[in-house]
């Protein structure tokens, strides 16, 4: 079995999976955040009305929730949702819930790393489609939507279809100013927005060990760009590492065994790669930043799950380090503990001096919520990870996909820009 | 189950045009069902009247988790989507909350069938017949369990036989 069958067969209780098997899998950790929590909470409203018991959870100790689209609140609405979810929290016992202005708190798949929410081995759901993220630390990780939340609340467990699995291996190490982001955008540009549907996208290979951890994120990420169920890395010494570094120590590593079997393998050599964007409206339409259309932009941004982990606001400091931004540029850590780092070893400072806006970790424009959506026609590059219409604003303005790197140096020119030019 | 359709003659419907993130601060499911498609065709809540299909191609409801999406179809009235592929977190959510059925067709249907058609369901026989056009289409039958969920409801409703 491969690691993921081999994760299901361990959670459902059976000796061995096979894809197509449908399993009723015993979760280890589940989480909401300001949207889906709220969502969730309409269900119980609904399972309520149908004399459906929701005054207890299976267990609160593994649940964990994170504040994040709409925080700080960006109006009365969002206020009301925070509200509710500090309620839902207080009422059922839930221990684990970062709020935003009192110490840690980010973006949810930030914190499920920087936070150590989440282990390897572990059968991870997640009210957000991005719950794929974690998947690098080794873990089988998986968005839901609020009912099947709900479900996994009351039950502790939830149906899957194992999902058949295609191995994307990498070979040599990335060169540099080529980071993990334009690979996922390779990779989803030559499968398609949906090439991986229904099944686990795995990543392995020299170019993947090589990688750290943080890298391995944003692979994992994106492999809902591709419509894959979860994305997933074998955990190495590295996973073991950064998790150490974050205070976890107790937990059962799960690895494929030697006669894996994979529906698909395809491979991609480091060598040939270049930095790559995605313009719009879809993460599959892309091109190398060589051939990449001459437009003014109007924005960059350097945020969100996919794209303001610590490596990438190091990555866009080392563009921006002495420079300055020639057009609007907002950028926002995705958790305080990466906001803090950054103040520590100076990048806040490059940040600034270069005239960007720096702003707290939130969902934000990632999602059109707020802080810096689009206007009717303004064009921005950005580290986010979708870019349909109306994805981060007006229906009519335009997002094209990058590398932090890409975004800091197109910020620079104001124009989409391989940083190898500037560098 | 008999319907009108609506067609979009197009791939790739995302679950950021059904229903545009600026709403997912919204809970409740009527003003939902008002933004429903507003990304796409701001026409939509005017002209969807209850039992209504809607057609498109291939990865419906790509994107996000949010069940918004299904939510704000469902209480536009819309009683089954029928696409040549659906995006997997979409297709789950219409099933488990029993919002909606999502039904995969065919290139003949989709070729087929155009806007407005007057169309019979019946997923017992797997069957499309469309009344305008006095054609018939087969769709894809449903998946064991998702095939069990519907029958029974939804996810809540349903009693898994735990091997």
């Amino acid at each position: 079995m491969n690691i993921v069958e081999k994760i299901l067969a361990r959670a459902s209780g059976k000796s061995s999976v096979a894809p197509d098997d449908v399993v009723f899998a015993d979760v280890d950790k589940v989480m909401m955040h300001d949207v889906s929590g709220p969502g969730v909470l309409k269900v119980f409203d609904k399972l309520k009305k149908q004399g459906i018991a929701v005054d207890k959870l299976w267990d609160p100790t593994k649940v964990w929730v994170a504040e994040d689209h709409f925080v700080p609140s960006a109006d009365k609405l969002s206020a009301e949702n925070i509200v509710k979810l500090s309620n839902f929290t207080k009422n059922y016992g839930i221990e684990k819930h970062f709020k935003y202005g009192m110490g840690q708190y980010g973006i949810c798949h930030t914190l499920s790393h920087e936070q150590a929410m989440v282990m390897p081995g572990d059968v991870y759901v997640g009210g957000d489609s991005h719950t794929n993220t974690t998947g690098a630390l080794g873990a089988f990780a998986v968005g839901l939507g609020h009912t099947d939340i709900a479900y996994v609340l009351l039950n502790g467990n939830i149906w899957f279809k194992v999902p058949e699995t295609y191995y994307f291996k990498l070979n040599g190490k990335l060169p540099d100013h080529v980071m993990a982001k334009d690979l996922i955008l390779k990779i989803i540009g030559e499968i398609g927005n949906d090439g991986g549907a229904y099944r686990t996208m795995q990543f392995g290979g020299s170019g993947i060990d090589d990688m750290s951890v943080e890298s391995r994120l944003t692979l994992c990420n994106m492999t809902t760009e591709a419509g894959a169920k979860n994305g997933i890395v074998e955990p190495d010494q590295k996973v073991v590492d950064y998790l150490s570094s974050k205070g976890a120590t107790n937990f059962n590593i799960v690895n494929g065994d030697a006669d894996a079997e994979y529906a698909k393998v395809f491979e991609f050599e480091s060598s040939e790669m270049e930095p790559i964007i995605a313009k719009p409206f879809s993460p599959d339409n892309t091109c190398v930043v060589s051939e990449a259309p001459s437009v003014e932009l109007d924005k960059s941004y350097i945020g969100s799950c996919t794209g303001a982990k610590y490596e990438d606001l190091e990555a866009a400091a080392k563009v921006l380090k002495g420079r300055k931004v020639k057009i609007r540029t907002e950028i926002l850590p995705a958790a305080i503990s990466i906001y803090q780092r950054a103040m520590e070893n100076g990048l806040l400072k490059i940040f600034l001096d270069a005239g960007v806006t720096v702003g707290p970790p939130t969902c934000g424009a990632c999602c059109g919520a707020h802080m810096g959506v689009l206007a009717k026609d303004e064009i921005c590059i950005s580290t986010t990870n979708r870019n349909f219409p109306g994805r981060m604003g007006h229906v009519e303005s335009q997002t094209y996909l990058s590398s932090p790197m890409v975004a800091a140096a197109s910020a620079v020119t104001g124009k989409i820009t391989d940083p190898r030019d500037l560098i | 189950m008999k319907g009108n359709v609506i067609k979009y003659d197009r791939d790739n419907i995302d679950t950021d045009v059904i229903i545009p993130g600026q709403y997912l601060k919204v809970h409740d499911y009527a003003e939902l069902a008002t933004h429903a498609m507003e990304g796409l065709d701001p026409d939509f809540h005017s002209k969807v009247k209850e039992g209504d299909f809607i057609l498109s191609g291939k990865n419906f409801g790509s994107g996000s988790s949010r069940e918004h999406a299904p939510i704000a179809l469902s209480h536009s009235g819309v009683k089954a989507i029928l696409a040549l592929s659906f995006a997997r977190i979409f297709y789950r959510n219409s099933v488990d909350g029993a919002f909606l059925l999502p039904i995969e067709i065919g290139q003949d249907a989709y070729d087929g069938i155009s806007d407005g058609d007057e169309l019979d369901i019946d997923i017992s026989t797997n069957e499309i017949k469309n009344l305008t056009k006095n054609e018939s289409y087969k769709m894809k039958p449903f998946s064991e369990i998702i095939g069990k969920i519907i029958e029974a409801g939804g996810l809540f409703k349903y009693k898994p036989e735990l091997d």
